[in-house]
């Protein structure tokens, strides 16, 4: 098994992954400390974020998809509670697993990885047409044949499964309308685009309600953590409307995680790069397909988007034979690069060769909130703190423009 | 992306927000495809107020469809109009922009809408 010392570091993974927190923690003290840095600071705080956040999801978009299905219950039952015909926003959708969980309500997805939304966008598609799709069955990822089981006559979603959708397949105009739910009414739909969460394309005051689930907890300052809080209020009907003040559910990795095996807990380092281990499906191939180990590291260096491809490829491959057997759920190790496995930076190092089932890790960024923090965050972005509580390794918090509406929502 | 979606978004630069240019983006170049989508009267009639209306209209007429009413119906026309109902749903859910652009009226920004996903990616120096 190749280790990290092997791979020639590139540009982009000029961070190494231990002393990531300290790096961040830097830049964020720059950025608050003086004036003439910020701009520069804002600019170093978006560069590590496409390497530590953008780059690993889309590069793990099928293999991360897989194993995102299931809705937390506080978000389900905050979208369930939104009235029939609630407009909401779902920013940071990945692939789009909160769109359709209240199918009357119409939810528009964004997100900043175009491979994401690909699957959000097959997801979406495959909702339509009244069939419910709350259920856990529907893994839009990797072919593993759910379409085929769920399908009722649209045999056109099929194709969709791996977000390059071929073009015109969207429209379903042959399809005969499936009834498989007559007595829930017909789904009123959703739509997904690409879009970062700090330049949001939504207008001003427009929507009723926002989720942000699991996304804000990636941006690398405090600065930006709270603006993009501050994005999502804009977006929500002001405190001067009939109904009062759209809302915002935010939801973030907690740091208290005392009975999670991650380790983490209060007063431990708030932030991490967490390793996304991309297994490979070793029992069926004892061989892995070439693609995955054809370039020499300095190519890999060299061509960083490839490699990317490759990884999805490779991620494709792992859902193919395994479907959702390789489990890549992040292990406990932090950025340690324990056992040699972490490949360096984590700027879609799809392949570190060697051994025949060489499992590739990508590092994401995380800012890992402690309590209290998030609501200090919603107020310093001018929101106003209607609920609040931690589930399962989570904090989360409903926010409204000012001035709120008195007590707990 | 939906006639339905095209009514929530503006530019994504920041300096264009204030700009009344901004909203609605003019679709550029638009290839259309129709979803058949089960109708829900309740649900379309809810979403009615949540519309601008002036806008919609802009949308409507850009991309080919006929001139909607200069005014908005009310939710009881509405739900007594069933050719109405079936109009706005076709328009506001079944037609997909699935290729083109999406122009700003403000500065010229375009942005593309391919496979039916538009792009709101911002290049660097206008972010």
């Amino acid at each position: 098994m190749a280790t990290a010392a092997s791979s020639t570091p590139s540009t982009s993974s000029s961070l190494p992954s231990s002393s990531a927190a300290r790096a961040v923690a830097s830049l964020a003290a720059a950025a608050a400390a003086s004036d003439h840095s910020i701009a520069e600071a804002e600019a170093e705080a978006e560069a590590y974020e496409k390497t530590h956040v953008h780059g690993v999801y889309e590069a793990i978009a099928p293999h991360f998809s897989a194993t995102r299905y299931k809705p937390w219950p506080a978000v389900a039952d905050f979208l369930h509670a939104q009235p029939p015909g609630a407009i909401g926003l779902d920013v940071g959708c990945g692939n789009g697993k909160y769109l359709g969980v209240n199918p009357n309500v119409f939810m528009l997805g964004s997100d900043r990885s175009s491979a994401l939304v690909g699957l959000a966008k097959a997801r979406v598609q495959s909702l339509q047409g009244g069939r419910d799709g709350s259920g856990p069955e529907v893994a839009p990822a990797g072919g593993t044949g759910v379409a085929d089981a769920a399908s009722s006559g649209k045999s056109k979603n099929k194709n969709k499964n791996k977000g390059q959708a071929s073009v015109g397949g969207e429209a379903t105009t042959d399809v005969t309308p499936t009834t498989t739910r007559p007595d829930s009414g017909a789904a009123i739909g959703n739509d997904v685009l690409v879009a970062d969460g700090l330049s949001l394309p939504f207008r001003d005051c427009s929507v009723d309600f926002a989720i942000c689930v699991a996304v804000i907890h990636h941006l690398s300052t405090r600065a930006r953590r709270q603006d993009a809080i501050r994005k999502l209020l804009k977006c929500v009907r002001g405190s001067e409307a009939k109904a009062g003040s759209g809302k915002v559910l935010v939801y973030v990795w907690a740091l208290e995680q005392g009975n999670s095996r991650r380790g983490w807990d209060e007063g431990g380092e708030q932030d991490l790069l967490v390793p996304w281990v991309l297994k490979s499906p070793k029992p069926q191939q004892p061989k892995q397909p070439k693609k995955q180990r054809k370039k020499t590291h300095k190519e890999e260096v060299v061509q960083g988007h490839n490699d990317q491809d490759a990884a999805i490829a490779a991620a494709a491959d792992a859902n193919k034979s395994g479907e959702h057997s390789p489990i890549p759920t992040p292990t406990p190790a932090i950025s340690t690069g324990e056992g040699g496995v972490i490949a360096g930076g984590g700027d879609a190092n799809g392949s570190c060769g060697g051994d025949d089932h060489t499992d590739s890790v990508f590092e994401r960024y995380y800012h890992l909130y402690r309590k209290g923090e998030l609501e200090e965050d919603v107020l310093a972005a001018g929101g106003a703190v209607l609920a609040s509580g931690y589930e399962r390794d989570n904090w989360w918090t409903v926010a409204a423009n000012e001035p709120s509406p008195s007590g707990p929502a | 992306m939906k006639v339905l979606t095209l009514n929530f978004l503006t530019c994504a630069v920041k300096a264009c927000k204030s700009s009344n240019d901004s909203f609605p983006l003019h679709p550029k170049d638009a290839e259309l495809a129709h979803d058949d989508i089960e109708i829900n009267s309740q649900l379309l009639v809810n979403v009615l107020p949540r519309i601008d209306w002036t806008a919609l209209r802009t949308t409507s007429t850009e991309l080919g469809f006929p001139e909607l009413p200069e005014q908005p119906p009310t939710a009881e026309t509405l739900e007594a109009d069933e050719a109405m109902l079936k109009e706005l749903h076709t328009l506001l859910l079944e037609t997909q922009m699935m290729e083109g652009k999406l122009v700003c009226g403000h500065c010229g920004h375009e942005y593309a809408v391919r496979e039916g996903i538009a792009n709101f990616l911002l290049p660097s120096h206008l972010v």
